[in-house]
Order: structure tokens, then C-alpha cells, then sequence
């Protein structure tokens, strides 16, 4: 045996006791909160795995529902009340709590966890002024989902890129007795209709606020693009389409009953799936439709890990957010529910995996979704906010879902566009004012 | 003639109550059914009602995937135990508001019932900052407490109603038969409003069972019950409509086989002195 590999040997020796020996040098009981996604679901099976590595660590689920785990975190964050040592957040959150040292710093996170590695706009979005607050567990954007079927048979063909007039288009060629044309989000909601809205807005070139904080609802380009959800929803959409949000839009997709349906690509693994869907092998995929004013009508949205600031266990923490998040946690979930069910849309490196590139159809159009989405630059004319269907200010979930509540109601039926918008203004410039803007 | 036109509305009434019955009834029997389903069949359209492949298969995962014993342990324990809470203060109070009133009683328990008119989201904030000062995020204790306090207007106001009904005259008699105030609440009085105090305590069990408000907001994951258990299993993306169905099943089954088993007190004790 050389010297060299006898160093080499006893290196890697040194390294794998000090792994071991911090490994077993952490313990205590992490309590995570988190919600009832098909992948956190998984990964709360998965967690033998990380047991196995670290013995003394107990690790407590918390399950609730999306509104209500957005009110207990901020409510305990705010208190301090140390309830919960790794949360899961959005990309909506994390910019305005870590600005608010509510949030650890993830920077320290071991180097085999590969940062570089992440998508650079996920993180961008988790980041604030250098500092990484929250690891990204999956990520999405929003795509065109189309029955291959149905528009074979319209004579049409779907571009990889389509404008808003060819889904409008589309959406006509396809509706008949049993199938709408195209499902969009109604539900009224900031991470709802207005989800949608907000980043089909951005293509249209509108926007939520000019550079000096004033609403804009009042814009022709807020009315074109309500106009057009309105006239296309109300000809080729769903009845009662105001109380349809993901799972309701889901479900009509599943069984065969919508044409096209924009939404998270998240949902390009459920709408595949055979055991669920009666269209799974009829799906295509294309790019959120644009105006040709180069923004395309995508949101970006992470699901992240991130520790309070009132934890006391945030070594241990770190190190179920480290295994969460990591490339061999991909490859965990791979080896025992198949490429096409590891958590999407984080890494760089997944994207260049031939088996999940193969497994799952939908890859390529997600990663090239999720990259053409900007959150720093949202829209066509500059903004002084971030956000690509939200704006990241602590305001904004309050008054965007009373927006979200006034265009519903005239999908409903129950008002014109016109007085929509004018609701939407005058309550928009009331909150903003109040909140000292 | 008359006998026809009893019988005529007899069978107009039954049918009219059983039609009633059914409309209340669909949403906890369709929420059973689904439970029963895959989740492809539960967002069938246009849906199945009977005639599929029942499976049990979502009571498997959902017993897989959660502690369930704990939760209902929980819900046992906060339920049974704030209602027990509330009846050792419910019980001297509405006594001493029924047998010895005084010119503010009426104004007394009109304020009692009026807390319950504030918004509960008006005192989560205040609540959460004593349950942190005083460690009790997260425990049953603290639960029980709160849902004590939440309960006890009701429990009173109750209470009062029957030992209303209950003539003076026969505690008066007691008295002067020697009973002390202790002998009188216990062998004269209670026995004597037992329905009422049995239909009491169900009511609280039940609204104690299905509070949600304060079960989501003060506990995490050692004194979570059956409420924050359902919760669980909503999903903001993902169609677990079965699982859910066979999880809020799991939690209510519990209470719906207490009110079947205990309908008659029920219904007696909550129309004990309706009609004079």
C-alpha cells in the first residue's frame, strides 16, 4: 500500500468518525410544521432514512391545513413561542421574515448540501441580502397542460411558446357538450385567482403598483387582462368556474372534462399519473402563454424548509433540513417511488439526469418554465417589488385576497369588470395608504 | 273522516321529518361513502353513489400515516375533562342563580352569554402570549382550561333553565329536614335535575369535541385532537378527497355513536321545560 493511499484511507476514515461522531453528537426533538402535499407525505415516510443517521434526533409532524399553517407560523414567529423548529414556507414569506431576523440563516449548511446546485431563480427567491433563509424542497412554476387528443382533433397544434390569442383560439376549437374549452383558477384568494392573475397580468403588461407605490388598477393593461380572463372563462370555461381553485380545476382535468388547463407544473405529475387520471396518456405541455411584450403569464413558487428564530434545537434543525433537501434524498425518493415522484423543480443537477428526464415527461417544459420566470424583474414596466404573482410585502395577502374576492364576484357574475377593477383600486390604495406607503 | 285526515298528515309529517332528517344527514353519509372510495371514484362525475369497489384501503393509510389512538386520547381527555371542569362551577352557580337570585342575576347571566357573542380570533393573541408566559402551548391542560371557559356560559345558562323548573318548596322541605347546602346540591337537588345535567354535560362533550378554533391555535403535535387530526389531511395541491373522508369518519365516529347511544337524554333534557 503506497503512502499516498494510506493517507488517503485514513483521511476519509477521519472524516466519516467526525461525520459519525457529530451525527451522534446532535439530539433533541424537532417538530416540523408542514402541509398535506403528495411529496411532504412522502417525505414524512422517508424519514427512517434520516433516523438512521441521526439516532437521537426525534423528529414531530405537524400537518395543517395551507391557511391555517401560514396563520400558526407567523402567529408563533411573531410571539416567539418556539413551537416549531423547521417550518414550510413559500417564496412569498421568506423574503419579508428573513428581512425581519424572524429566520436562521442557512448559509452554514454543509458543503456536499451543494447551494451552487439550486436553480438560481429559486434561489434567488429565498434569498436576502447574501443570505440563504430557507432550502427549497420543491419548486413550480405554471404551465399550459393540453389535451393532445382534443387538439388533434380542433386541427390545431400547440406551439411550445402559444400567445394568449391562440389559447383563446383554442379554447373555442375545443369546447363542446362534455369538454370546456379551458380551466382556469376562479377561487377568490391571493395564492388563488389572484396567484393566476397576477402573472397573467405581468404578460399583459400590467402591474400591482408603479415605482412610487400607486395601485394600478386603473390601467387599460389591468383591464385587457381581466377583460380577456373574463370573456374566455365565461364562453369556453367551466360553470361556477369563481369556486374553482387547484383541486377543483384537478379534479375536471383527471376526468377528462377540460381542454386546457394553466396552472402549477407541480400538477403535470398527478394530471400523468394513470391511477388517478383517465387522460394520463393524452397530456401535453407548453410554456404560460404571453402577449409578445416578454413576460410570459408564470408564477415561480417554492415549498422551503426554514428555522425560526425562537428554535432551540437548530443544529438539529439544520441537519433535517440538510437530508430533506439534498441530492441523496432525491435519490432516496427515486429508489423506492420511481423517478417521476422525487420532489421537482430545485436543482440543477435533476434536470440533467437522464433517468428522470425520461420518467418525466413533463421535465423539460417545468425547468424551462421555472427559469423563464423572474421575480426580481416581474413585469414589463419596473416595479419596486419582487414577486412574480405576489408582491413580498407583509400587506399584500390581506388586501390581494379582497381583490381576489371582487374578481370572482364579477366571474360570478355578480359585477361588471369595470366596478372589479374600480373595488380593486380604491381598496388597494386604502390599504397601502394605511399601511404608510 | 277525522281518523283519515290524521293518518293523511301523519304520513305528511313522517315524510316531512325523515326528509329533513335525510338532508341533514347526506353530508356525514356522503362523507362515510367516500371514505370508502379510491381516490379516483371520489372525484368521479358524474358521482357514484353505491354501486363501486369499497375499499378500506384509505383507513390503512390514514392509521399508517397518523397516530390516531393519540388523537382521540386527546380529544378524550379535553373533552371530558373540560366538561367535567365546567360542571364543578356550572353547577354552584346556576344553583345560586336559580334558588337565591339577587337584582342582578338576570343582568349576570345575560353578560355571561354575551362573551360568547365575541369573535374568538378578538382574544387568540392575548391567549397565545399567557399560554407562552405559563408553558401551556401545546399541553391538554392549557386546551381543557380554555374550552372550559369557552363552555361555561352555556353550561350555566343551562343549567339554570332546569333547576328553574325544580319548585323551591322541595329544597325548603329538605332543609328543614336538616340537609346542609352540601346534602341539598347533592341528594336533592341533582337527582333531581339529572336529565338536565345529562344533557348539559353531552352538549359540552360535543361542542368541546368539535371546537376547532383553539384546538388548531394552541397545539402542535403532543396535545393535537381529533380536529387538528382532519386538518391534517386537507391539501392545498392534490386530490386526498378519500383519505379526508376517511379521517374526518375516524374522528367523528366517536361522538356519533355517544349521541346514538344517549339520543333520548338528549332530546329530553334539551326540551325539559320547553312547554309548560
Amino acid at each position: 500500500m503506497s503512502i499516498r493511499t494510506s493517507l488517503g484511507i485514513a483521511s476519509a476514515l477521519a472524516i466519516a468518525t467526525a461525520t459519525a461522531g457529530h451525527a451522534q453528537d446532535l439530539s433533541g426533538t424537532v417538530t416540523i410544521a408542514t402541509v398535506n402535499n403528495g411529496d411532504m407525505i412522502r417525505m414524512q415516510g422517508l424519514t427512517a432514512d434520516f433516523n438512521a443517521q441521526y439516532p437521537d434526533i426525534t423528529l414531530e409532524w405537524v400537518t395543517l391545513e395551507e391557511n391555517v399553517l401560514r396563520q400558526r407560523v407567523t402567529q408563533d414567529i411573531a410571539t416567539r413561542g418556539g413551537q416549531f423548529d423547521v417550518m414550510t414556507i413559500g417564496t412569498y414569506e421568506v423574503p419579508i421574515w428573513g428581512e425581519n431576523g424572524w429566520l436562521v440563516s442557512l448559509n452554514d449548511l454543509p458543503d456536499e448540501w451543494d447551494a451552487d446546485d439550486l436553480l438560481p431563480a429559486i434561489r434567488d427567491g429565498l434569498t436576502v441580502d447574501g443570505e440563504l433563509y430557507a432550502a427549497p424542497f420543491y419548486g413550480e412554476s405554471s404551465m399550459v397542460m393540453y389535451r393532445t387528443d382534443l387538439m388533434e382533433a380542433a386541427g390545431l397544434e400547440m406551439p411550445e411558446a402559444p400567445t394568449w390569442e391562440f389559447i383563446r383560439e383554442a379554447a373555442s376549437a375545443m369546447t363542446t357538450d362534455n369538454t370546456y374549452g379551458i380551466c382556469l383558477r376562479g377561487k377568490a384568494g391571493w395564492g388563488e385567482n389572484m396567484a393566476f392573475l397576477s402573472a397573467m397580468a405581468n404578460s399583459f403588461g400590467a402591474r400591482w403598483f408603479d415605482e412610487d407605490w400607486n395601485a394600478q388598477f386603473d390601467s387599460e393593461e389591468w383591464a385587457n387582462t381581466l377583460n380577456f380572463y373574463m370573456d374566455m372563462m365565461g364562453e369556453y370555461g367551466p360553470p361556477g368556474a369563481a369556486n374553482n381553485g387547484f383541486n377543483e380545476n384537478l379534479s375536471l382535468f383527471q376526468q377528462g372534462r377540460c381542454g386546457m388547463w394553466i396552472d402549477a407544473t407541480v400538477a403535470a405529475s398527478f394530471v400523468t399519473n394513470p391511477n388517478d387520471s383517465t387522460v394520463a396518456d393524452q397530456v401535453g405541455f407548453a410554456l404560460a402563454p404571453d402577449n409578445g411584450l416578454g413576460k410570459r403569464g408564470n408564477w415561480l413558487w417554492a415549498w422551503s424548509l426554514a428555522i425560526p428564530a425562537g428554535s432551540q434545537q437548530t443544529d438539529a434543525a439544520k441537519a433535517f433540513i440538510a437530508w430533506a433537501t439534498s441530492k441523496d434524498y432525491t435519490a432516496l425518493v427515486a429508489e423506492n417511488e420511481g423517478w417521476a415522484n422525487v420532489p421537482p423543480g430545485t436543482r440543477t443537477s435533476l434536470y440533467e439526469n437522464a433517468e428522470y428526464l425520461e420518467a418525466a415527461s413533463f421535465a423539460e417544459m417545468t425547468l424551462r418554465s421555472i427559469n423563464s420566470a423572474d421575480p426580481t424583474q416581474p413585469t414589463v414596466d419596473p416595479v419596486p417589488y419582487t414577486g412574480v404573482q405576489f408582491v413580498a410585502i407583509p400587506e399584500f395577502a390581506g388586501f390581494a385576497t379582497e381583490v381576489g374576492q371582487e374578481f370572482a364576484n364579477a366571474l360570478a357574475g355578480q359585477q361588471s369588470v369595470e366596478v372589479a377593477l374600480e373595488r380593486a383600486q380604491a381598496l388597494t390604495t386604502d390599504a397601502m395608504e394605511s399601511a404608510g406607503y | 273522516m277525522a281518523r283519515a285526515a290524521t293518518t293523511q298528515r301523519k304520513i305528511i309529517n313522517t315524510a316531512f321529518a325523515w326528509m329533513v332528517g335525510l338532508l341533514i344527514f347526506f353530508p356525514i353519509m356522503w362523507t362515510i361513502l367516500t371514505s370508502f372510495k379510491t381516490e379516483a371514484t371520489a372525484i368521479a362525475d358524474p358521482p357514484v353513489w353505491f354501486f363501486f369497489d369499497w375499499t378500506l384501503d384509505n383507513y390503512r393509510v390514514v392509521q399508517e400515516r397518523s397516530d390516531y389512538s393519540r388523537f382521540l386520547w386527546n380529544s378524550i381527555i379535553i373533552a371530558g375533562g373540560s366538561t367535567f371542569l365546567g360542571m364543578l362551577i356550572a353547577i354552584p352557580a346556576a344553583w345560586s342563580m336559580a334558588f337565591v337570585p339577587s337584582k342582578r342575576t338576570k343582568d349576570i347571566l345575560l353578560w355571561m352569554l354575551s362573551t360568547k357573542m365575541l369573535p374568538a380570533v378578538g382574544v387568540l393573541y392575548p391567549i397565545y402570549l399567557i399560554f407562552i408566559k405559563f408553558g401551556l402551548l401545546d399541553t391538554r391542560i392549557g386546551l381543557t382550561i380554555v374550552l372550559m371557559f369557552i363552555n361555561l356560559p352555556i353550561m350555566v345558562w343551562m343549567l339554570y333553565t332546569y333547576f328553574k323548573e325544580i319548585p323551591g318548596e322541595i329544597l325548603e322541605a329538605a332543609r328543614m329536614d336538616g340537609a346542609g347546602l352540601r346534602e341539598e346540591i347533592l341528594y336533592v337537588l341533582t337527582p333531581m335535575a339529572i336529565p338536565g345535567i345529562a344533557s348539559t354535560v353531552l352538549l359540552n362533550v360535543i361542542l368541546a369535541w368539535n371546537e376547532a378554533f383553539w384546538t388548531l391555535n394552541l397545539t402542535a403535535a403532543k396535545a393535537a385532537p381529533l380536529t387538528a387530526f382532519i386538518a391534517s389531511y386537507s391539501s392545498p395541491e392534490g386530490l386526498f378527497y378519500a383519505k379526508l373522508s376517511a379521517a374526518s369518519t375516524m374522528a367523528i365516529a366517536p361522538i356519533l355513536i355517544l349521541g346514538w347511544f344517549s339520543q333520548k337524554q338528549l332530546v329530553r333534557g334539551l326540551t325539559f321545560g320547553a312547554v309548560k
